[in-house]
């Protein structure tokens, strides 16, 4: 017998012997982060950048396949007790000896997530994450001219790829409110006066919002520059605008967080994805009575919230408990009890 | 139904009062729950893990009697835990709100031959929504027994001592076959029925795995001491089912405990529904350890108002709960752990004979308290 045919039977009694569980369950306990676990990272240091920004410092399981400078990585967290998945650029260069990474999180208001990592995470504390992803990366031949424009916490994708790559000329617009809301300030200035960089602030508690027509003034020979942009929509959308104005919208590449807002509401259009049945829904009138009507076979049992027959994947809206008044927001793996849900906006029912 | 009921005094506003009190007491919890009460069950599932590890580490040895000693008493324990603790709760959607993918009602499956699918339905479902309704709540004496004065009288229920305690010892599978409606479908039309074959394979799987690891594997795996380790793992078993129907008779079956007629529960308020789970389950009193053994199902009563909240919240609940009960001047049925089971025994032996006056009940302490 061939020694994989060996180790898959003795993976087979092993099973048997852990039944119901699993053996990872077990493992789980000892080595999270081995090889062939569910990938996991460990949270080794946290290092504050600005007030409101932090670095932390993370230890991969070993499942981790590594990354492209640029690319972000969605991070599971328990705020509260809660999992919360929330995507974050990592800011370190990709070969990093000690086979560490980081990402670098700015809290915004009413963040629950990122205020948690700011300002509460600790060393020691175990994440859920997916394997690196997203195409802000740079490409294979590195462009001769370079600029990078940048807002807030924009700059994070791009000190990836600054730490990763020795550019030839490289050029960065950055907007922050006050100087103190750099990220990254010292380290900027210090490849500024090494000369690998040339770099221009905007500070807009002073200078007010960028306006996209002084890129000319700033950085004469934009239109020369294979461009990555990062920051607020409304600045990727003067960008993508002044870009194909000017007729070279093949140098742009642009980066957008937090893609959707959610609105929320008082009913909505509600959408069965699996059955591919869209209905309108009233704020008071419980998803799966809403579901029953429209046709869609819905799981059911006590339909008035103790018994959990009724839990659905939520895809994407948003709704409403209503026993609690409370808003549960789509995220990947939130279920919902149809039974004492309503729409609270559009939403996507996986049924 | 009831020769006198015990909450004729309450009007029905005071009722639907009742209900928004308990709704309060809920959203607080609710509120309130967070990380400390994650910290919890991962604890208790990491401590339950660890604990069968090492008990079953420990019966390797077994035929070494201290090994056998430890190793059983640990592995009985672990299997409580599994049962009561974590599994019942986490079943019941206890921890969903967690959003962790494995601790969560939907993947979780236990020690115990019934599949979790199908004791979500038969318990969360059925048993909690009909909590004591005769003819609709079948743990109402599990199908098999009478344990209440107005369900009818059958020559059969002599033996009914004796199933409950062979019942009692083989639990998992008195639970399993109840799940399925055994009873039921063994006719020609049940056996054809290709959703109660489904199910029954889905249980035949159970089992034989879980027979595979207790009796099977795990012994081969002791090699000298194959005999002691299948002894050991067939003594936890009994011990874990010989507790668990312990614990659980004591949730509905205590003399106190009030049962209800279909009718009554037709257009059921929210206030109503509270009532009647308030006076269809009985608690059990002790220490900490002792409601930590029984998955907090010490605090039945809690539990069934509250069957989603995470059970190290009980003990808190119930302080209110209990205030509650005697503001609208209700009894709360509770007492020691043998005293409850000896008053549910005393019931199963006393209703195995017919009433003794038809249609009227042999005083029960509900009674009581109503002429008091
Ligand atoms: S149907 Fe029972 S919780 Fe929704």
């Amino acid at each position: 017998m061939t020694s994989t045919a060996l180790r898959s039977r003795a993976w087979k009694l092993l099973e048997m012997v852990t039944t119901p569980l699993l053996p990872s369950d077990y493992l789980d306990l000892v080595s999270p982060l081995r090889a062939g676990a569910d990938l996991r990272g460990r949270i080794e240091a946290v290092h504050p950048e600005t007030d409101d920004a932090a670095t932390l410092v993370i230890r991969p399981g070993r499942g981790w396949r590594g990354h492209t400078a640029g690319q972000y990585v969605r991070i599971g967290v328990d705020v509260d007790g809660v999992r919360l998945w929330r995507a974050y650029s990592l800011t370190s260069p990709t070969d990093r000896r000690d086979g560490r990474v980081t990402i670098t999180v700015k809290a915004i208001p009413d963040g629950k997530v990122s205020n948690h990592l700011v300002r509460s995470a600790r060393p020691g504390t175990l994440i859920q994450l997916d394997q690196p992803t997203g195409d802000f990366v740079l490409p294979r031949a590195k462009p001769a001219k370079v600029l990078y424009l940048t807002a807030g916490s924009g700059i994070t994708p791009v000190m990836g790829m600054l730490r990763d790559t020795e550019f030839d000329d490289v050029v960065m617009v950055h907007c922050a409110p006050r100087p103190q809301d750099v990220i990254f300030r010292d380290e900027l200035h210090a490849r500024a006066g090494d000369e690998k960089l040339r770099l221009t602030e905007v500070h807009t508690d002073t200078d007010g919002m960028l306006d996209i027509a002084r890129l000319d003034a700033l950085v004469p020979d934009w239109t020369e520059r294979e461009t990555w942009a990062c920051g607020p929509a409304g600045l990727l959308d003067a960008a993508e605008k002044h870009w194909s104005d000017h007729g070279v919208p093949e140098r742009l590449h642009t980066e957008r967080f937090r893609p959707s807002v959610v609105v929320t509401g008082d009913g909505g259009e509600v959408t069965f994805s699996a059955t591919g049945k869209t209905v309108d829904a009233d704020g008071a009138t419980p998803l799966l009575d809403v579901g029953e009507e429209a046709g869609v076979l819905m799981p059911s049992g006590c339909r008035m919230g103790i018994c959990f027959g009724c839990v659905t994947p939520l895809k994407t809206g948003a709704v409403r408990d209503l026993r609690t008044g409370e808003i549960t927001e789509a995220e990947p793996g939130v279920l919902i009890q149809t039974c004492v849900s309503a729409a609270a906006g559009p939403c996507d029912i996986e049924r | 139904m009831t020769a006198i009921d015990p909450t004729a005094h309450l009007t029905a506003t005071q009722i639907e009062e009742l209900g928004r009190e308990l709704d309060a007491i809920r959203d607080e919890v609710i509120a309130g729950r967070g990380e400390k009460d994650a910290a919890y069950i991962r604890k208790v599932i990491a401590a339950q893990r660890k604990l069968e590890l090492v008990s079953r580490g420990v019966l390797l040895f077994s035929s070494f009697p201290p090994a056998w000693l430890l190793g059983t008493a640990g592995l009985s324990v672990a299997k409580i835990m599994d049962n009561m603790e974590i599994g019942h709760n986490v079943l019941h959607g206890q921890w969903d709100w967690m959003r962790d993918p494995k601790i969560h009602s939907t993947t979780w499956e236990w020690d115990h031959v019934s599949p979790s699918d199908q004791w979500k339905h038969s318990h969360n479902e059925l048993h909690h929504t009909y909590t004591n309704v005769i003819g609709k709540d079948n743990d109402l004496g599990y199908g098999i027994m009478r344990v209440d004065e107005d369900q009818k009288w059958h020559p059969l229920h002599l033996g009914q001592p004796l199933w409950n305690f062979i019942n009692a010892c083989f639990f998992e599978y008195g639970i399993a076959a109840y799940d399925l409606e055994l009873g039921k479908n063994l006719n020609k039309r049940g056996r054809k029925n290709p959703e109660f074959r489904a199910r029954a394979k889905a249980v035949g799987r159970k089992i034989r795995k879980q027979v595979l690891k207790d009796y099977v594997i795990h012994p081969l795996l002791s090699g000298p001491s194959f005999l002691p380790t299948l002894g050991a793992t067939f003594t936890a078993n009994l011990v874990r089912n010989i507790w668990s129907h312990s614990v659980i008779m004591c949730g509905h079956f205590p003399e106190g405990v009030q049962v209800f007629e279909r009718r009554s529960i037709k257009g059921e308020t929210r206030g109503q529904w509270y009532l009647r789970q308030m006076m269809g389950s009985a608690n059990i009193s002790g220490s900490k350890a002792m409601h930590f053994m029984t998955g907090n199902l010490s605090h039945q009563i809690e539990h069934h108002l509250f069957p989603d909240l995470p059970s190290n919240r009980y003990a808190e609940v119930a302080v209110k709960v209990r205030a509650l009960f005697e503001k609208y001047e209700l009894e709360y049925v509770t007492g020691p752990l043998p005293k409850q089971v000896f008053s549910a025994w005393r019931k199963v032996f006393r209703l195995s004979l017919p009433n003794k006056k038809p249609g009227v009940r042999t005083p029960d302490r509900a009674r009581e308290l109503v002429a008091a």
